[in-house]
């Protein structure tokens, strides 16, 4: 039953899939609520940024700082965008007539982590509009560095890969969204603080555990983020990002198809 | 689509296991193309399992299944595009329009764009859902709900059907309708519903598998089951005469035909007469010819058959009562006949 999650005649009904989830997000209150929120918290880290500029000079430009506080819309974001993807079908029934239907498990997968990823995307650019007032009103062009723009939102593009597929995966592995949102949200913040947490103790510091150690320090989400938006992209960095993501695809796919086979 | 084989689906020692318990059982049947198929059992019977097995939704655990001749357990994805299935409670995306989701199930069984555009006025016309076609799905009534999903099922014209309980929270207009729906699709499809809702299946199937705990314990025709399982026929007879005399004419006129009750006369001499026979052939005309030139009056005759309901009692009695294999033994212990 277990089928190899290799694009088999190349995602015939991906795109069916892909524009009846778009659909569904854009029907769903919890979008424009996620939207709603989004954009308020979002406005108030740049309100607060602006406040700091104007009472004191700040080494760093206002887009890095704005994007070290990326985090924060992704602990809410990601899991309201993601839960109900694979959990809400399934306790409607509806997993069972997608399923019986001529598509594949990978498609559905891949169908409903596009959907999800894009509107992650577009909530994200709807933040420009920030950058674009400040450049409008500050008439200074040094506070419109574009570099750390074009590095932050990569970063954001780059990430937003993993973080969306680790919330497919969690919808996938069980038929409550609320498990699926806490356990999106464990995921994510074991990702983007655990390792950072486990990067500072003292205990890795030996000799012994040194390749661990370097592992962990290679993959601080925290300093990922520095690093773009400083204009440093680091392939390594989105080779984490990109194979993370595949991974949680790959075992989203699984999931789905253990689950119906224990069913 | 491909040619489709006379014999459409092919069930063959399935079994299903969950841990200890076996849902399924060494199942083997197989289904003719255009034939219509009832699978009746009580609950937890293992219909629904079977269903979503031949569907290819859930893996079996051991036997096979091959649906138009292909494998469901090595090429699911082909076998998938031969069925159109409602699962058990026919699940509905909520938010959707009926022709939206019409639309995109078109799509997904990889209907072209054209094809789906006319064939979908076509199912909801069929299904009786015009009026309805602009509505959400989640605002539809149960009866309307059922019907778009009998509509689904049909719409890519698969050459099998599997519906899981169509008729379930209907109200007897939309059982007629939707029984009436299933039997237009005779000759075309094969369809296989499930139900406990006897009448139905009778008055819609050509045949009638009658599970219990994931075991066929009888199948056929509804009328070859009532021969199967209560081995006789049953006449009811009004009549006045020479009550004493009657067995013996009885007999003249088929061997096995005997009186098995005879009420008291009424006050104007007639009489409530009980017959049976294990001859299949009717004997009504008979009946009707010899006894009055025997001297007796008859003022009515009636045919009294088991329903279905009385079929499906006893068989489903017979299976639990594991220690009778013997078909013999049960007749001899069955029990007065039902009266309909």
């Amino acid at each position: 039953m277990v089928r190899c999650p290799i694009p088999d005649v190349v995602m015939r009904h991906y795109f069916t899939i892909l524009s009846q989830e778009i659909r569904a997000l854009l029907f769903s209150p919890i979008t424009y609520v996620t939207a709603v929120l989004f954009l308020l918290v979002m406005g108030g880290i740049f309100t607060v940024i602006l406040d700091q500029y104007s009472k004191e000079a700040l080494e760093d430009a206002p887009a890095i700082i704005f994007f070290s506080s990326f985090w924060i819309p992704v602990f809410f974001m990601v899991p309201t965008l993601t839960m109900k993807s694979f959990a809400e079908e399934r306790r409607l029934g509806t997993l069972e007539t997608l399923l019986t239907s001529p598509v594949s498990t990978a498609e559905v997968v891949l169908g409903k982590f596009s959907a999800a990823y894009i509107f992650y995307l577009l909530l994200w650019a709807s933040t420009l509009g920030f950058h674009y007032i400040l450049h409008v009103y500050a008439r200074d062009v040094r506070f419109l560095d574009s570099g750390p723009l074009i590095g932050g939102y990569l970063f954001i593009a780059v990430s937003g890969l993993l973080f969306i597929s680790v919330g497919i995966l969690a919808s996938a592995l069980t038929r409550s969204y609320e498990v699926a949102a806490i356990l999106t949200f464990t995921i994510l913040f074991g990702l983007i603080f655990g390792l950072s947490f486990l990067g500072q103790t003292s205990a890795l510091n030996t000799d012994l555990l040194h390749p661990i150690k370097a592992t962990v320090d290679t993959l601080q989400i925290l300093h990922h983020v520095d690093d773009f938006t400083h204009g440093v992209v680091d392939t390594r960095q989105a080779f984490f990002y990109v194979t993370g993501s595949v991974l949680a695809l790959i075992f989203s796919i699984l999931g789905v198809e253990y689950k119906t086979l224990n069913s | 689509m491909a040619e489709i084989p006379d014999i459409t689906i092919e069930v063959s020692h399935l079994k299903k296991s969950y841990g200890s318990l076996n849902a399924v059982n060494d199942l083997s049947f197989s289904v003719k193309r255009g034939e219509i198929i009832g699978l009746l059992g009580p609950n937890g019977a293992g219909k629904s399992t079977t269903m979503r097995i031949l569907t290819g939704y859930m893996p079996a655990t051991s036997g096979s299944v091959r649906i138009c001749g292909l494998p469901v357990a090595s090429q699911a994805e082909e076998t998938k595009r031969f069925i159109g299935y409602m699962p058990e409670n026919n699940p509905l995306p909520e938010e959707m329009r009926v022709s939206e989701y019409l639309w995109f199930r078109g799509r997904l069984k990889e209907m072209s764009r054209a094809k789906l555009r006319s064939r979908i006025d076509e199912v909801l016309e069929l299904c009786d859902l015009k009026r309805n076609r602009h509505r959400i799905l989640g605002r539809l009534s149960k009866g309307n709900k059922q019907r778009v999903g009998i509509a689904e099922a049909i719409l890519a014209e698969p050459a099998v059907i599997i519906m899981d309980e169509p008729t379930i929270g209907l109200d007897p207009h939309q059982i007629i309708i939707v029984r009436d729906l299933i039997a237009s699709l005779r000759g075309r499809m094969s369809v296989i519903i499930s139900s406990h809702i006897l009448p139905e299946i009778e008055a819609t199937c050509d045949r009638v598998l009658i599970i219990n705990s994931g075991r066929i314990v009888a199948q056929g025709s509804p009328a070859e089951l009532r021969h199967e399982i209560f081995g006789h026929t049953s006449y009811r007879l009004e009549l006045t005469g020479d009550l004493a005399a009657l067995p013996a004419h009885l007999t003249a006129i088929e061997p096995t035909l005997k009186s098995v009750s005879i009420g008291e006369p009424a006050t104007d001499g007639f009489s409530i007469v009980t017959l049976m026979t294990e001859a299949t052939a009717d004997l009504g005309e008979k009946i009707l010819q010899i006894l009055p030139t025997q001297g007796y009056r008859i003022r009515s005759l009636s045919h009294t058959q088991p329903s279905l309901e009385d079929v499906f009692l006893a068989a489903t009695r017979r299976s639990w009562d594991a220690r009778l294999p013997d078909k013999k033994n049960i007749q001899e212990n069955r029990g007065p006949l039902p009266n309909t």
